[in-house]
């Protein structure tokens, strides 16, 4: 066996695991590099010369950060309704037996399993029907539907494994209910419940087809971005895309460090 | 101990019905102030049932709960004067070891914690650990720990559910005498849940051997070993030969019987209602008060004694004590422990032997029992 070989065969793992890490993160670098680019003509596709313009200009083209506080605004409360929602739900379906709790338990798939753009179609048509004028409500409503499912799953893995004991204790410590849920139920399930979270903030930020359908003319910045790579790409949107890309980054580091600094005794 | 009854556990016709399933028989049992007492059984029995109709996790399906002079069969945990040690010890995973065990006081409305938790800590000689996470602990630290968060509090009655279970042998044997020792330093109620009859027999000032949801019988450790009165608290609590006898008639103060062509005394007040001659009773005798003696030197025996004859089966070796299995006309399977003080060498497997016991160390049981209720429950 040659060296090379048995080095290959030592660190295979590492090998795949960074060229996967490079799949992944290939398209990211595309974004932040083209963030700085000067593009020739309208569209930002090849590379010129760097330039941080549009750094320094973030609201430069029109509309753009209008549709993005719109965007923002959306995911906000999508995130806030379907968190409070599924997180209750995900709780009555783990703790509580009632007559409809196993249709509840697969009905809550549904919106995951349907085709996104035939769900967009049918909404349509409600709204329609409903007589609801479309805009800011319409796409609100639909965001909190399609995050719920999302949400109920993530808690409901949480608190099924919880032990029931806990809250007993908790109880038998003089927790009335409300104490009981606040410093011990909630605090153990929170984990299950950000992940929830942010699984429905990124989903509600980026979507772009049931927003599309049921969006009148109110336009997000997914719509914005595709309503623009129809005339030309300003390099404002790589310059969004990166720092979105960088905050979230950060609040990943930031939470690594707190939750090592919670784990470390204090001497 | 005071003159103090806030720390009574009254328990009135208490019982606990799940749909057609019986846990707890209708119940009465009074846990005096100060005591270390302990609920025995095989699990299933209802012991832990009964424990949290105390504790209040469990609404009594009849009776009254009464602590001291208080009645709280309605109050819910929150609002009762107990604590529990849990047999998963359910320490709070999002909190480190010093807020577990404030937890109780916060929840109060106490705000200065820290020196009572630091005293309670040290206590339970975890003071070293307070800023650990209770996954982070050993077993044994853990369950000092759930120990800590529940005494803290001062309650009137510390209710201990299998506590030890989770711990291997010596660790247990270690926790128990900790145990006992903060018991008396702290001189608090306990209530203990066990199924493990040594753990019981070590702990406890008294012990209620429960079986299918009813109390058999509630005693002193010795008083219950020396004088079960059904077959199923002798074979639970150790070990029991049975022989079954006719009764002869009585001499004295003692009941004299007959088995398998030999006759037997045993203390008339030993055997609950003595039944009246003719009638038939199982008797008992613990595998330690018997002494076996080739049947060759059989004179040597001395007079007054029980004796019944039989041939070894099986002899084990335990280093402390020789463990013996005798056949025996008047019952299969005797079992006799023989301290190794002077080994016989005659006592081998095949020896007929005699074997001898004082008549003071007899029980009589009624023979309508099974007389191997409860051997396997003890396994």
């Amino acid at each position: 066996m040659t060296p090379f070989v048995t080095w290959l065969k030592r660190n295979l793992v590492v090998l795949a695991g960074l060229l996967t890490l490079a799949y992944l993160l290939l398209p990211n670098i595309v974004v932040t590099v083209f963030s700085f680019n000067r593009p020739a003509g309208r569209f930002n596709y090849e590379w010129q010369e760097f330039s941080t313009d549009a750094w320094q200009d973030p609201c430069g083209v029109a509309d753009l950060c209008g549709s993005l506080t719109l965007s923002l605004r959306i995911a906000f409360w999508a995130t806030l309704g379907a968190t409070a929602l599924g997180t209750a739900i995900a709780f009555a379906l783990v703790r509580y037996r009632f007559r409809a709790r196993g249709a509840v338990n697969s009905l809550i798939f549904l919106p995951m399993a349907m085709p996104e753009v035939v769900m967009a179609a049918s909404l349509l048509t409600l709204f329609l029907n409903m007589g609801a004028r479309l805009g800011f409500w319409t796409i609100l409503i639909a965001h909190i539907m399609f995050c719920l499912s999302f949400v109920v799953t993530a808690v409901k893995a949480r608190v099924m494994s919880m032990d029931p004991t806990l809250e007993q204790a908790a109880q038998d410590l003089y927790a009335g209910p409300f104490q009981t849920f606040l410093r011990v139920t909630l605090p153990i399930a929170a984990p299950g419940i950000a992940a929830g979270a942010l699984l429905a903030f990124a989903l509600s930020f980026d979507d772009f087809i049931i927003t599309n359908f049921n969006a009148g003319s109110t336009v997000t910045f997914p719509m914005f971005v595709w309503g623009s790579a129809q005339r030309g790409t300003p390099v404002q949107i790589n310059v969004i895309g990166t720092a979105m890309f960088a905050v979230a980054v950060l609040l990943v580091l930031v939470s690594m460090a707190a939750g090592r600094r919670r784990t470390r005794p204090k001497a | 101990m005071t003159d103090d009854h806030g720390g009574d556990v009254r328990l009135t016709g208490i019982a606990k019905t799940y749909g057609s399933f019986t846990a707890v028989h209708p119940l009465d049992l009074t846990v005096p102030q100060g005591s270390f007492f302990a609920l025995l059984g095989a699990s299933g029995c209802g012991k832990t049932t009964t424990l949290r109709m105390i504790a209040g996790l469990e609404e009594p399906s009849a009776g009254t709960v009464r602590l001291g002079d208080q009645d709280v069969t309605r109050l819910p945990p929150y609002k009762r004067p107990v604590n529990t040690v849990f047999q998963s010890y359910a320490l709070f995973p999002h909190l480190d070891v010093f807020e577990n065990v404030a937890f109780g006081l916060r929840r109060r409305g106490i705000r200065s914690v820290k020196r009572q938790v630091g005293e309670m800590l040290d206590l339970v000689q975890l003071g070293e650990q307070a800023r650990k996470k209770p996954h982070r602990l050993s077993g044994g630290q853990q369950q000092r720990v759930a120990v800590a968060r529940a005494l803290i509090n001062h309650p009137k009655v510390l209710l201990l559910d299998e506590p030890l279970g989770a711990l291997d042998l010596k660790l247990r044997r270690q926790m128990q005498l900790e145990l006992k020792r903060i018991q008396t330093e702290v001189g608090i109620t306990f209530v203990h849940v066990t199924h493990d009859q040594e753990e019981a027999m070590t702990m406890a000032d008294t012990v209620a051997v429960m079986n299918a949801g009813r109390v058999e019988q509630l005693g002193t450790p010795a008083g219950l070993y020396e004088n079960p009165r059904t077959t199923f608290v002798a074979n639970f609590l150790g070990t029991s030969n049975f022989i079954e006898a006719g009764v002869d008639g009585r001499s004295g103060a003692d009941l004299v019987v007959k088995a398998g062509g030999g006759r037997l005394t045993l203390p008339a007040d030993r055997c609950g209602t003595a039944p009246a001659p003719g009638g038939t009773i199982l008797v008992g005798v613990r595998p330690e008060k018997i002494a076996l003696t080739p049947a060759a030197d059989a004179g040597a025996v001395p007079e007054g004694r029980n004796r019944i004859t039989g041939t070894i089966r099986d002899a084990s070796f335990l280093g402390v004590s020789t463990q013996y299995v005798i056949d025996s006309p008047v019952c299969r399977d005797f079992a006799v422990y023989v301290q190794n003080v002077e080994r016989d060498p005659r006592l081998v497997p095949g020896a007929e032997v005699v074997l001898h016991w004082s008549p003071a160390h007899t029980f009589g049981l009624d023979a309508a029992q099974d007389a191997e209720a409860g051997v396997e429950e003890a396994a």
